[in-house]
């Protein structure tokens, strides 16, 4: 089991006012998984991943990944595990502007200690040609349409050959096309066995991973597998 | 995290923002460029000073009037006229064995004229051996004699450039020139000695002693004495002789009680090297505080930059980040900021002092442009301090965010 999650709680304290954004959340996510956590917004999907994530902390609860239990970890070992064991995929892909393909690759690989620059260079340049982005290395991100920018970001969020792969409405800010090829990537990412999760408000886009838990006002409302799973290649239609 | 790809990446920032990283840094630039060439100044100043002060001559032995302890300057530094040194009191010391030879000074201000010239000039009264201890000597003409002194002659030697202002081409020998509308006849011009120290020596025009005191002032004391002594050794026993006849012609019996003060040149040198040295560092501490300033505008810009950069510092965090090396990152940025300020400071502060030796050798003056490799050392190294001081609010700002809130922020 990768990810186990046990009566996790987290409330928010503004003004005085404390308002619950999750409510005694309990799951478990195996190696291999393709899970999407659906939701409308404000239902606590993004707080939700936050936490797998490591980004942020429950308020109470137990949060277990890979046999360590987060409440155990300070903050230096907390950077280690995102550097080493999550990859992230952001809706707006942030990547550095200004910094050119390559570099932006490779930017977890400058907080990995002992990782020495030429080996994780040739990697780079590898998975950039498996996602077909071998002439966009040089190029800057504004020179990158929005597609290409968030296979880019795909592909940092691989250099480190994570654990899990953390992609928060990976589709949210494409074209259907390219949309279509995001989702074709992590479903291949996913075959090749990587554990992946993934938020989205999109139905359609959900249907693409395996299994499908629903939240509501912080709670788990549904986790259903998927008899049959989407293929993106076939083309999302909404 | 890799050195050199950090440093590329602050490249990058400082460049995109060309003009805000120039006036940034100006405030670095002109803190720098100030230090630098304020100590290079008053290096320069010192050494044309003690030069001057060396020049005259590590034999000479100076007596003032009133007393001082060994490593303050003499009451007369501050303004206030003493009258116990007297003119008797030089002829005595001239007696002492080793003595070359003495002079004692008494300096007025006047308006000197040649019929319709006329000009505001110090004069001094000296006595007849004055060339010696000075170690100069006429150019035409004679020096003032002992007669001269006996008998209140009205003679007058000109310094080479009073002779120059006023008779051109003419011979201003046995010519008739009025100081404060008393006629004195010229009877010499001195040789021409550049200028030295706080007055031209070349600007000046010396008349007897006695008839500076009893002619034109009205006084019978003497501003101060300098005496030459034969050898370099015997100006230790000559201090102590000099004070033993200044004590019997005073009547003190008690050593603290001396109206007198008696100094070497070599002690005089130590005394105004290390006025001259503080004044130095003091100016220096002032242009110091422009540094300060500067670091303040780095600190501000750094805020600028930390709170733009709010979303990559939560990417960065996301991927792996630790505390420290977001601290790095930016302790960095501010660090070379002020890096690059202070080396075009310090080829700033150069340019300033070579200009400054330039205008004032063109005055004439023996001046030595000196950049001390401590001074370049010390303001580069105060400008990274800067950086790194007032860079570390901003970058701690910086590594305290939280991951989550920074990618948050748009």
């Amino acid at each position: 089991m990768l990810i186990k999650l046990e009566n996790i709680a987290k409330d928010y304290v503004n003004d005085g006012s404390a308002t619950s954004a999750l409510r005694d959340v309990t799951m478990a996510i195996n190696e291999g998984e393709f899970v999407a956590i659906m939701g409308a917004s404000g239902s606590g999907k993004s707080t939700l991943m936050h936490i797998i994530g490591f980004l942020d902390k429950a308020t109470s609860g137990q949060y277990f990944f890979d046999g360590e239990e987060a409440n155990q970890l300070d903050d230096n070992k907390l950077a280690e595990i995102r550097n080493q064991k999550i990859g992230f995929v952001f809706q707006a892909y942030n990547l550095l502007a200004r910094t050119s393909v390559l570099e932006n690759v490779l930017l977890p690989t400058i907080y990995t200690p002992h990782l020495d620059r030429k080996t994780s260079e040739k990697n780079a340049r590898q998975i950039l040609e498996k996602l077909n982005l071998s002439h966009r290395v040089d190029h800057q991100p504004n020179q990158l349409s929005g597609g290409e920018q968030q296979r880019a970001a795909i592909v940092r969020a691989l250099i480190n050959n994570p654990r899990l792969i953390l992609a928060d409405e990976p589709t949210g800010n494409l074209d259907s096309k390219s949309g279509q090829e995001v989702m074709e990537i992590l479903q291949d990412l996913n075959e090749e066995g990587r554990t992946i999760v993934m938020v989205t408000h999109e139905k359609y886009v959900a249907e693409c991973a395996r299994r499908i838990i629903t939240l509501k006002d912080g709670q788990i409302i549904s986790d259903q597998k998927l008899a049959s799973q989407r293929l993106a290649k076939d083309g999302l239609v909404k | 995290m890799n050195l050199r790809q950090t440093l590329k990446y602050i490249w990058g920032n400082l460049t995109l923002n060309k003009t805000r990283s120039l006036l940034t840094m100006l405030g670095i630039i002109i803190g720098v460029a100030a230090v630098i060439s304020i100590i290079s100044v008053g290096a320069s100043a010192q050494d044309l000073l003690l030069a001057q002060v060396k020049a005259m001559g590590t034999n000479l032995i100076g007596i003032l009037p009133g007393a001082s302890d060994d490593q303050g300057p003499p009451s007369a530094a501050f303004g206030i006229e003493v009258t116990t040194l007297k003119y008797e009191d030089a002829l005595e010391i001239r007696k002492l064995p080793n003595i070359l030879a003495i002079s004692a000074y008494i300096t007025g201000r006047g308006t000197v004229s040649y019929f319709s010239q006329t000009k505001e000039l110090n004069y001094t009264g000296v006595m007849p051996e004055y060339p010696v201890v000075e170690d100069t000597s006429v150019e035409s003409g004679r020096f003032i004699k002992q007669e001269d002194m006996d008998s209140l002659a009205r003679v007058a030697i000109l310094g080479s450039k009073v002779a120059t202002d006023f008779f051109d081409q003419e011979d201003p020998l046995e010519k008739s020139i009025k100081i404060n509308q008393v006629v004195f006849k010229v009877v010499g011009v001195m040789k021409e000695r550049g200028a030295a120290g706080l007055q031209n020596q070349d600007e000046q025009v010396f008349i007897p002693l006695k008839t500076a005191q009893k002619i034109m002032l009205g006084i019978d004391h003497v501003a101060y004495i300098r005496t030459k002594v034969d050898k370099e050794e015997n100006i230790d026993p000559a201090i102590v002789q000099v004070k033993e006849v200044l004590r019997f012609r005073h009547h003190i019996k008690d050593v603290i009680k001396d109206d007198f003060t008696v100094r070497s040149i070599a002690q005089a040198l130590d005394i105004l090297s290390s006025i001259t040295q503080a004044l130095k560092m003091f100016l220096g501490a002032v242009a110091a505080i422009s540094l300060v300033v500067g670091g303040i505008g780095i600190m501000n810009i750094m805020f600028v930059t930390v709170s733009e950069r709010t979303k990559e510092i939560g990417l960065r965090k996301a991927v792996g980040a630790k505390r420290k090396d977001i601290l790095f990152q930016f302790l960095i940025e501010s660090a070379a900021m002020t890096l690059i300020g202070g080396i075009l400071g310090i080829i700033l502060g150069v340019l300033i002092s070579g200009a400054i030796a330039l205008g004032v050798n063109y005055f004439d003056y023996d001046w030595r442009f000196i950049i001390t490799p401590l001074s370049v050392l010390s303001a580069v190294f105060m400008a990274a301090g800067v950086g790194l001081i007032f860079g570390l609010w901003p970058a701690n700002r910086a590594s305290l965010m939280e991951a989550i809130e920074a990618l948050r922020r748009q």
